[in-house]
């Protein structure tokens, strides 16, 4: 019997709600203000970290950054193993020629996510610059990937699991760690 | 995932199925309707063969369209026999394809039952592009889809669908698909035209089109197939247009909110006056669009997910 | 040679038996039937005990294809199959090619079948000349040749003035015209009965009514003409209603029924589309089939016949819709009629006998066999107890395209004596 338990809680709501400022005023500064950048989500988790940056954005600088939606199921490389059973709507309202264009996501993990997203934001116009926001970087990289910006840096080994929670997908704002246990005393 | 491995027929798909189906296809749509580039790179690297034995260009074009935009190779073959090269049966011509490795048939035959008889010799997925007098699923979900965009649903809609239901795999795949998503669907033809079994279907038969039009969400025009008149099933096209066209008159008695269907080609003049296929109501051309986004759909989730 | 065969329960309705007795054949003839026989120097003794003894089983309804279509059977393979399956004589039906239409034809298969040496081959000439329902056949060049019975089968006789001169004519001589009923403007393209699973795979149907109706105009020709008449492969509940009120009037009316008619409906055919399902008759819905088991007990039906049918692999392995038409059926008729019927004890020893050995025997004009001293030596021993697996192996005839493929069946015949000659040795073909 194997079983997933919880290891440790790595941030809380109010860590969280501290590294989404810190990563909007890191935005507004690399970019020089708000004007030019969009935000745009990787479904499902990354849409409502990349609203509340957004907010934040427009907080600090008065400017409401454009915002999408990018579901990349359509371009993942490991689809001929595993298919998404829901598909999420792509979004992009707005072209995105000439903008500096944020791709959020809730983890960093291989960049394999990361590396289909950019396929499929290709596929929407040439953006000015791409750059990476994440709530968690949790290493183990299989591809030449970086975050411009990330929340939490979280070592971590294969056989765990890192996961972000966030409002309204979830109950609670959150980055947890659960392991894999073996349990010994799993009857036959 | 969907519940079956192929798709041969709507009767097997369950409520489930469909519905994944279209919210598939819908996820499509901002990628074939909404961008410049009209394709993703999903079905990379796979092989389909459009195995098209019954002459047939909108669906053909239809799914080589959906395969492209997928970013799968495919190629079409056709012919107007039983099997490709004269003489030779179905089972031969599927195992020499099969053994070029493809990872998909859609298939559209002349003869009942031809899809089910080639997963018998592939491993293959096969889609039933039409198949005789039996099934059109791919048909059916497109309007399905069609339907639901302009209702947001299907439960509890009325349905009529009208014309040479006895030869038609559209009203075959159709009616079925439509119980099991919970619509009520009434069958109207002359009595030449009716269905061999209603009872399979579930569905009220009524020969008098005038007696439903008002009551009906959505009037489906069947084609009528011109060659069929021989058969004296129906003495003339002037008559039919007569007793069964959807004209102007008709048309202006449906529901408000009604919409009129038709899988094409249309023969204007005949099961539908041209101003009526042309009218506000009319959703043959969205269904001609959703056709794309509902077999990419389909590809999508039938190759996905299997190694 | 001589054989005895010790004691088996011999079933014989025709001399009142029904009882264990031992038989004694000798050269080509039944010499002795009695309670204990010693056993002869010179007789083979075949062990009957626990097994039934029975007059030859008779096939009036088989297609050995031969000429022809020697790819699908031939009188030498078809002769096997019917060995295998416990007959001592079958009647092949004349559309062969050329059509069995004339006196020659009739003699090459009497001649192939006595080479063959395993059944008695009885051939039925064509009504029509081609079958084509246009003109008489030599129809008395054969009889004088041994043709045992006339008909169309393949088609009906779609002219009634056409059917009307054949039944005339062949009222002359004592034979039966056997009618495959169809009115083809009515069955037109169909390939399966008209019905639900018609509608639900999507074909055409081939409705009741198209026999029926040549069923009622056949019944009428009989009356007008006199001629006897033998309905084929009989379908439909009601199609059997109309035999039965010609059987009331005292018309020279009979019919025979399938074993697929008694044991198959149209609700086997699924999507898979298994086309050793696709017959002509078609099978028909399960109200009819249970009518044709009804009418096999009761007596209405006559005789039980395969229509034994052989077509070769790429015949069958096909798309429905371009299908040939027929399941073979000489080598699971008797274990069918046992497993479903007999053993149950739906259906007696005797009925069983007369189903498949007396009435036909009758209707195809040959000489009674009957269990006494005198009698032509043409009997079937039946081991009730024998099991079978119907596979393709089973077979012994050229074509493999059973309906029933998959079936386990209780039941079968494991001897047959014909004409004094062994050709069934314990379930083994000579």
């Amino acid at each position: 019997m194997e079983q997933a338990v919880l290891k440790a809680q790595i941030m809380d709501a109010l860590a969280m709600d501290r590294a989404i400022t810190r990563i909007a005023h890191e935005i507004i500064e690399h970019n020089e203000g708000a004007r030019s950048i969009a935000l745009v989500g990787i479904q499902r988790r990354g849409v409502p970290i990349a609203e509340r940056l957004a907010a934040k954005i427009e907080a600090i600088e008065g400017v409401k950054p454009k915002i999408g939606k990018l579901d990349i199921s359509f371009y993942r490389d490991d689809y001929a193993r595993h298919i998404n059973p829901v598909t999420y709507a792509t979004e992009v309202l707005f072209p995105i020629d000439g903008v500096d264009v944020v791709l959020v996501d809730d983890v960093l993990y291989t960049g394999r996510t990361v590396r289909s997203a950019l396929d499929a934001l290709v596929d929407l116009g040439r953006a000015k610059t791409v750059q990476l926001a994440v709530m968690v970087d949790r290493g183990h990289r299989e591809l030449p990937i970086r975050a411009d910006y990330v929340g939490k840096n979280v070592p971590s080994s294969h056989d765990e699991d890192v996961r972000v929670s966030i409002k309204p997908i979830d109950d609670v704002d959150g980055v947890e760690i659960w392991g894999i246990e073996k349990n010994a005393g799993g009857s036959e | 995932m969907l519940s079956v491995k192929h798709l041969i027929d709507t009767t097997s798909l369950t409520a489930d199925d469909i519905t994944q189906i279209l919210d598939t296809a819908k996820s499509f749509d901002p990628i074939v309707n909404g961008r410049s580039i009209k394709k993703v790179p999903a079905l990379r690297g796979r092989t389909i063969v459009n195995l098209f034995l019954e002459p047939s260009t909108r669906t053909l074009k239809s799914f080589e369209l959906a395969e492209k935009r997928l970013s799968a190779d495919s190629i079409s073959m056709g012919g107007a026999t039983s099997s490709v090269v004269k003489g030779e049966s179905l089972a031969d011509t599927i195992q020499t394809i099969d053994a070029m490795k493809v990872d998909m048939f859609v298939v559209r035959a002349r003869l009942a039952g031809t899809p089910q008889k080639i997963t018998e010799n592939t491993d293959a997925v096969v889609i039933n592009g039409g198949d005789g007098k039996h099934q059109h699923p791919t048909q059916a979900m497109l309007d399905l889809y069609t339907i639901r965009e302009h209702f947001g649903h299907l439960d509890g809609l009325k349905v009529a669908i009208v014309g040479d239901l006895a030869h038609s795999r559209v009203c075959g795949s159709l009616a079925p698909a439509l119980k099991t998503m919970g619509a009520e669907v009434t069958l109207v033809a002359p009595p030449t035209f009716q269905v061999g079994d209603p009872s399979w279907y579930g569905c009220e038969q009524t020969n008098h089109l005038d007696d439903v039009i008002e009551d009906m969400d959505v009037v489906y025009m069947l084609r009528v197939q011109l060659e069929r008149m021989e058969g004296a099933a129906i003495p003339s096209r002037r008559e039919y247009n007569r007793l069964y066209g959807l004209s102007l008159e008709r048309e202006a008695r449906m529901k408000d909110n009604a919409i009129i269907c038709h899988p094409g080609p249309m023969n204007r003049g005949m099961e539908i006056d041209a101003e009526v296929a042309d009218c506000a109501r009319s959703r043959i051309l969205n269904q001609v669009n959703a056709g794309v986004l509902t077999r990419m759909a389909e590809m999508y989730l039938l190759l996905g997910g299997e190694e | 040679m001589a054989y005895l065969i010790k004691g088996a329960h011999v079933v014989d309705p025709q001399v009142g038996l029904d009882d264990v007795r031992d038989v004694l054949v000798r050269e080509k003839q039944i010499v002795e039937v009695s309670e204990c026989i010693e056993a002869p120097e010179d007789a083979e003794i075949i062990d009957g005990s626990g097994k039934y003894l029975v007059p030859g089983l008779v096939d009036m309804h088989v297609h050995f294809r031969d000429p022809g279509f020697e790819y699908k059977e031939t009188i030498a393979t078809g002769s096997r199959a019917a060995a295998h399956g416990g007959f001592t004589d079958v009647a092949t039906m004349p559309n062969t090619d050329p059509v069995t239409d004339d006196g020659a034809e009739i003699r090459y298969q009497i001649d192939r079948a006595r080479k063959a040496g395993l059944v008695h081959v009885r051939p039925m000439g064509a009504l029509t000349r081609g079958e084509k329902g246009e003109s008489l056949a030599e129809i008395g060049d054969m009889v004088m040749e041994g043709a045992s019975a006339f008909s169309d089968d393949g088609h009906g006789v779609q002219s009634a003035g056409m059917m009307k001169t054949c039944m005339a004519y062949v009222s002359q001589f004592d034979r039966v015209v056997c009618a495959h009923c169809e009115v083809e403007s009515l069955s037109g393209n169909g390939v399966i009965n008209s019905g639900r699973a018609a509608t639900r795979l999507g074909m055409f149907g081939w409705p009741p009514l198209a026999e029926e109706l040549e069923i009622w105009r056949d019944i009428e020709l009989s009356r007008s003409t006199g001629c006897a008449l033998h309905i084929c492969h009989i379908s439909t509940a009601k199609g059997l209603e109309l035999v039965k009120a010609a059987k009331a009037e005292g018309l020279p009316v009979t019919c025979e029924v399938t074993p697929h008619h008694l044991f198959l409906n149209d609700e086997d055919i699924t999507d898979t589309y298994n086309t050793n399902l696709k017959m002509n008759p078609p099978l028909r819905k399960a109200s009819d089939m249970e009518a044709m088991v009804q009418g096999i007990l009761d007596g209405s039906i006559d005789c039980v016949v395969t229509d034994h049918a052989p077509h070769a692999k790429h015949e069958k392995d096909c798309e429905w819709e371009i299908a040939f038409f027929g399941t073979i059926g000489l080598e699971t008729s008797l274990p069918l009629m046992l497993t479903n019927l007999v053993l149950p004890g739906k259906m007696s020893w005797n009925r069983l006998v007369e189903v498949m050995a007396i009435n036909p025997r009758r209707l195809l004009r040959c000489n009674p066999v009957k269990l006494e001293a005198g009698s032509q030596a043409d009997l079937t021993l039946i081991d009730p107890k024998r099991e079978i697996d119907v596979t393709e192996s089973y077979f012994q005839g050229k074509s493999k395209n059973s309906a029933f493929l998959g079936a386990h069946l209780t039941g079968a015949a494991c001897d047959v004596l014909m004409a004094g000659k062994h050709t069934l040795i314990d379930g083994v073909v000579a």
